[in-house]
């Protein structure tokens, strides 16, 4: 089955993304990895939902888009050096 | 018919993802990393929705999967630039082969 192919190759790229997580030289990268694995978890979801036909999967993909960018969002404020009411 | 075009647009659409995640790993700086996965993987990911909707037509799930197509759009292309200023400010290194720097210039 061709959708169980796509979702193994979904997770090992989540994997990777992981690997930045961890070795990542500077804190900028390790911001970078997790903005990418939040994106690809809404691929994930969105294939899961197909596979099983669980439709409720899409609500989460799209809370997953808004709290992924809140997070990314604030974490690059505080890179700035200054305060979030700013 | 329609299931081939949507299992079309999500392979598509995991090849794309594919090749960001490559760049995240093999790319040698902050900016080239960011440059590389942001792009390839928002399109990627707008690539499977789209395919999820060619699926279910214009039912509740399917029109749910139009709205997030330009809500992911948008939100990602902000928050790759917020982080790319964000990280230019605090001060991370440019890679060593790097020839150009614009924004030096025009934070002066």
């Amino acid at each position: 089955m061709i959708i169980n192919l796509l979702l193994y190759i979904l997770i090992g790229m989540s994997f990777l993304c992981f690997f930045r997580v961890v070795f990542g030289p500077s804190i900028a990268d390790r911001m970078v990895a997790i903005d990418i694995f939040g994106i690809l978890v809404v691929g994930i979801c969105v294939i899961l939902a197909i596979k099983t036909g669980r439709l409720f999967l899409i609500d989460i993909a799209i809370a997953w888009i808004i709290f992924g960018f809140i997070g990314t969002l604030t974490l690059a404020k505080y890179l700035t050096g200054k305060k979030l009411d700013e | 018919m329609s299931n081939t075009i949507s299992l079309i647009f999500i392979i598509i659409g995991v090849i794309f993802d594919l090749f960001g995640c490559i760049g995240l790993i093999r790319l040698p700086d902050v900016y080239n990393r960011l440059q590389s996965a942001t792009k390839s993987v928002t399109l990627g990911t707008c690539s499977i929705l789209f395919g999820l909707f060619i699926k279910y037509g214009f039912t509740a799930t399917g029109i749910k999967a139009l709205i997030a197509i330009p809500l992911l759009f948008f939100v990602s292309t902000v928050a790759a630039h917020a982080l790319v200023r964000g990280s230019y400010i605090f001060g991370t290194k440019l890679w060593d082969k790097t020839i150009i720097d614009d924004y030096k210039d025009v934070q002066k």
